[in-house]
């Protein structure tokens, strides 16, 4: 691990103005993932400033029933926190669907959102990544790439520089997605607010970046707008062991029907993309139409009309179909009941 | 880069000089010699380095020690204080064990896990999450434990025996 120096500040702003002036440096939280990240050698930070307990950690009402939710609110106490488990479960559900206890208990909410993708060529600094080594190509897309991305991913072959297929590991970031939350961000220039939306990018023609932060930036705290309906939503993640492990295929959804009719839904989909995948094609195919097990088909099927998957991956796009029915399926049976 | 720190672990005050990089599993051992918590994978998968940090289980391999100064740092070696804790006593009459290396970490995570459902914490497989009571039934206990590997698979007794403690402790009916 390369040597750093340890740094604490009084409060957010301090934290700025110190990693400002490091730009090899990087804010800790929780550490859960960039610690280990360090140990590995895939980041290599010359300054840590300690911001785990530095923004803050409460979960506040906002006036329109959503929830304030402080980056250093360990993912722990955020899935238990009744008001997120009775407005909104797909969110405490995507929590706990996610690492382990341990885990939960040390990682911080904003933390949750920036951590890196687990793909193994990442995380091995003997393997060619443009994510993290940009220009050196992808191993990946020739290599193992069984739970790699099938939407929206880069692929020109193993030697581009622009070659990514990676998927964001995150569930909260799904479930967020799918609420369209917010991200409220401090940074030199100030305060700002990116969407969710905005948030996470696809790799394009620089897979080195996660997401649109500047150096620098610190996320103070998500915004969760109020969503009366996201009461009968679900997380549903479909995984290589029952506990404990990275999603192969995840679906964060939330309906509103009238009678047998969808009059508004909210889907994201976790685990095909560099960044949570927002199925704005099967929302757009759904609203105003029927609550059946047809119609939940058709819309899942013409999301997935964009996946272009790989040799080994291909079991996705059947598997992701499958789950937001299935999901979609569960939330109306919850809604006749 | 080294840097002054105090940590107080099982009831004890410690100062020691640290290299910023080290880990709070590598200065429980290798600095203060409380060997307790194990190291299994160093990666935050395997749970043997779990203690408890200010009365909450988490990973102390990816903690750095810098970070655990102001913190209360209880190992499975610091819950017998007092004599065995509940959990070790279970442990010994289920024989929830083989070769004892990952026991310490497992002793602390389910301590974790009794302190997380006496606060009614939902987990993965509980069906009502709007309950504000845990009910630590088989299902709850392998799932909230699963961030504890036991490569002799003692698993099928260390369920029991952390339900032992569970009803005890009224978490369980």
């Amino acid at each position: 691990m390369r040597e750093f120096r340890y740094e604490k500040a009084a409060d957010p702003a301090g934290a700025v103005a110190l990693l400002a002036g490091a730009p090899e440096g990087a804010y800790l939280g929780g550490g859960t993932n960039l610690v280990d990240l360090m140990r590995l050698g895939v980041a290599t930070p010359d300054v840590l400033v300690d911001v785990r307990t530095l923004t803050s950690d409460l979960v506040e009402e906002l006036p329109d029933g959503g929830l304030r939710i402080g980056a250093a609110v360990p993912n722990a106490d955020l899935a238990a926190d009744l008001r997120v488990r009775q407005r909104f479960p797909l969110l405490a559900q995507a929590l706990l669907a996610g690492a382990s206890g341990q885990l939960r208990n040390r990682a911080t909410t904003g933390g949750n959102l920036l951590q890196r993708t687990r793909c193994t060529y990442f995380t091995d600094v003997t393997q060619p990544c443009n994510k993290r080594a940009p220009g050196s190509g992808c191993g990946a897309v020739t290599g193992l790439h069984r739970n790699h991305a099938v939407l929206g991913a880069t692929d020109e072959g193993p030697g581009s520089p622009h070659t990514c297929v990676a998927t964001h590991p995150s569930d909260l970031a799904v479930a967020l997605r799918a609420l369209d939350a917010e991200v409220r961000v401090l940074g030199p220039g100030g305060e700002r607010t990116v969407p969710m939306a905005d948030l996470h990018r696809l790799p394009g023609e620089d897979p080195s970046r996660d997401t649109t932060l500047a150096h620098g930036e610190l996320i103070t705290a998500i915004d969760v707008p109020g969503l009366p309906w996201a009461v009968r939503s679900r997380y549903r993640k479909v995984r290589d062991r029952a506990s404990y492990a990275f999603a192969l295929v995840s679906v964060a959804a939330a309906m509103d029907l009238d009678g047998s009719t969808v009059r508004d839904v909210r889907i994201a989909l976790g685990g095909m993309a560099h960044a949570p995948w927002r199925a704005t094609v099967a929302e757009d195919a759904l609203r105003g139409g029927p609550a059946t097990e047809e119609a939940f088909a058709a819309a899942a099927e013409a999301e997935l009309a964009a996946a272009r998957p790989l040799p080994d991956n291909a079991f996705k796009v059947p598997m992701a179909t499958s789950t937001l029915v299935r999901t979609l399926l569960q939330i109306s049976a919850e809604a006749r009941a | 880069m080294d840097q002054q720190i105090t940590l107080q672990v099982d009831g004890a005050r410690s100062a020691l000089t640290v290299d910023t990089r080290t880990s709070l599993l590598d200065a429980l051992r290798e600095r203060l010699g409380t060997t307790s918590a194990k190291k299994g994978c160093d990666h935050g998968q395997c749970g043997a380095c779990t203690v408890l940090l200010d009365g909450r289980r988490v990973n102390s391999c990816l903690v750095l020690a810098v970070t655990a100064e102001d913190a209360e740092v209880t190992t499975s070696d610091g819950l017998a204080a007092d004599g065995p804790h509940a959990l070790h006593e279970a442990f010994v009459d289920h024989d929830a064990y083989q070769c004892g290396y990952c026991t310490p970490g497992q002793i602390t995570s389910a301590a974790g896990v009794l302190a997380e459902a006496a606060q009614g914490w939902p987990s993965a497989v509980t069906e009502d999450l709007a309950a504000e009571r845990t009910e630590l039934t088989d299902a709850e206990i392998r799932e909230r434990m699963s961030g504890n590997l036991c490569r002799c698979a003692a698993y099928a007794n260390i369920v029991p025996a952390v339900a032992e403690v569970a009803a005890a402790q009224g978490v369980r009916a």
